[in-house]
């Protein structure tokens, strides 16, 4: 169903004969491309559910994941977090619109791994594109959100301790080196794309990549000091708390938008993507009930964002019962990928970022194969003859946007090291916090 | 004089302030604290894991009285803050030198 999202790009980019008979892929993509040239008139309908759609995604982003991560870091780290979030969202919006969008959503003139540069600062653009049935000026907001909340989710990594200049830059640059090439392979038309994959709204794109590149970046920057022993907890539970049920809300626009239409596979998805989140909720919360005596409230919402990353890329494909199963491995299997980042592995993820987004990312990826597939578990249907066969495309799907994911975080974090002098602050800096050292303010105060 | 300072269970304010009204004290000065004597601090554990944390939420409630009164006074204090458990706190008991009511100038036990 993931093909659905660009219908006139697919129009352009696929030569059923190509991908061989029986696939699922050529129906998926031959329906939009009739639809799109016999009658490309906009519905507004389906136009006021994808505005409504992108206002909740940047919702998600501003203040959601902000005020989730905020919260689980030290009281003299609170704005840096703030800021590293709203600074993102800024500078990602100004990257998709200069080169973001191009790269990532239009035609490659060939190329099945990058998108082409015909709308470079959208020099394409009128106010009448239509991209399907809707303005191609929502779209392009739209997918715009994608690209801000994607490397905002990587700041739990770097938290507590990196120079504000290396936010920055490494932001930037990632965007540009990882999101877009993934973001085309998958949604443009590229070459996971041509394979059937099913990514319905980011395990593979958004998720895998945030959740791969912020374990290389939180390896090569160092724990912060006292990890993993002496740190302090999170300094506001109930910060984490608000800024999560801020995501859940907005990921109904995440999801049910990517349906890129008002329609029966949006509502579909609103509904898997709820079960998902309150199973996985639930079942984190037992874990930890049973293992640490106690039911956390940091738990029980980190496992409802465990829950919504791993349904991402099954919820256009998956019943609810398939979505009952996804949150509830979403639950487990995230629940210990945390311990094995911090203790097993010991680096410091400071906000298990790859354990929550990457695994859950990932394990949706995976299990959408299965689920997805037309049984009694209530799939609606996948890109391939058997789940197997689909199987094997989505594992491709993950290991290549890891193995993107892991080399260029590498080479940028090399490059921006040597432009910013080391991208961590000084150790007298860490300890006074970096709301003063970083951004001259403070969270707190007494008066 | 005697300033009678308590180091007393967050929980336990409200108690303590009504028992010192009970008696007729009409005044106090109360400060949020954290710290820990022999019940020393607690863990917390988030997303699995373990955080030790050395100083415990405290309260600490002033009093300034007149000498003739401050072992009443000790006494209320103790009865109302009494839990039995670890951790119910301290009172330090300090003689006053001077005491000045800011807006007259009044001196000595009537400034209290």
């Amino acid at each position: 169903m993931s093909l659905g999202l660009a219908p006139f790009l697919f129009a352009q980019d696929i030569d059923p004969s190509v991908t061989g008979s029986g696939d699922a892929t050529i129906e998926a993509a031959e329906i939009p491309a009739e639809a799109a040239e016999e009658e490309a008139t906009l519905d507004s309908g389906n136009t006021a559910w994808m505005l409504t759609a992108t206002a909740l995604v940047l919702f998600m982003t501003l203040p959601g994941l902000a005020l989730f991560y905020g919260g689980l870091v030290q009281s003299k780290n609170v704005l840096s977090v703030l800021m590293h979030c709203f600074a993102i969202a800024c500078l990602a919006s100004i990257i998709w619109f200069a080169v973001g969008y191009s790269l990532s959503l239009t035609p490659g003139s060939g190329k099945d791994w990058i998108g082409g540069q015909d709308a470079f600062f959208l020099q394409h653009l009128t106010a009448d594109s239509l991209n399907g049935d809707h303005p191609e000026t929502v779209w392009i907001m739209f997918q715009m959100t994608f690209a801000i909340i994607t490397p905002a989710l990587i700041v739990g990594a770097f938290v507590e301790r990196i120079k504000f200049s290396a936010v920055l830059l490494f932001s930037g640059l990632w965007l540009v080196v990882v999101y877009c090439p993934v973001c085309y392979w998958v949604w443009g038309g590229g070459w996971l794309a041509e394979r059937g994959v099913i990514d319905f709204a980011g395990g593979i794109v958004v998720h895998a990549t945030a959740g791969a590149s912020a374990l290389t970046l939180a390896a090569m920057l160092g724990r912060r000091h006292g990890f993993p022993r002496n740190l302090k907890p999170p300094h506001n539970p109930g910060m984490v708390m608000t800024g999560a049920a801020m995501l859940w809300v907005g990921w109904f626009g995440f999801n049910a938008g990517s349906a890129a239409a008002a329609d029966t596979s949006a509502g579909m998805a609103m509904l898997v993507t709820h079960l998902s989140a309150a199973t996985a909720s639930l079942v984190w919360m037992l874990v930890e009930w049973r293992k640490t005596g106690k039911p956390g409230l940091v738990g029980i919402v980190t496992g409802m964002v465990a829950g919504l990353a791993t349904i991402t890329p099954a919820s256009g494909s998956v019943g609810p019962l398939g979505a009952i199963i996804i949150g509830a491995s979403a639950g487990i299997i995230c629940y210990y990928a945390c311990a094995f980042v911090k203790d097993k592995l010991g680096i410091d993820d400071s906000l298990d970022v790859a354990a929550v987004h990457g695994v859950g990312g990932i394990l949706g990826t995976l299990l959408v194969s299965y689920l997805g597939w037309k049984g009694e578990l209530g799939g609606l249907g996948i890109n391939h003859e058997t789940w197997q066969d689909q199987m094997v495309i989505q594992a491709q799907g993950c290991l290549a946007a890891v193995a993107l994911s892991v080399v260029a975080t590498y080479i940028i974090v090399k490059v921006i090291s040597m432009l910013t002098s080391g991208i961590r602050v000084s150790d007298d800096d860490e300890t006074k916090g970096l709301d003063q050292a970083s951004h001259g303010e403070n969270g707190y105060s007494l008066s | 004089m005697k300033l009678i300072k308590s180091i007393i269970k967050p929980f336990k304010l409200e108690d303590v302030k009504d028992a010192l009204s009970e008696i007729g004290i009409e005044g106090m000065t109360v400060i949020e604290a954290k710290g820990f004597g022999r019940q020393k601090g607690h863990t917390e554990i988030y997303r699995g894991s373990e955080y030790t944390i050395d100083f415990l939420p405290k309260v600490v409630i002033e009093v300034a009285v007149p000498d003739d009164i401050a072992d009443k006074v000790i006494e209320t204090i103790v009865k109302a803050a009494k839990t039995e458990k670890i951790g119910d706190g301290k009172i330090f008991v300090i003689p006053v030198e001077q005491a000045i009511r800011i807006r007259t100038g009044e001196q000595g036990e009537v400034a209290l």
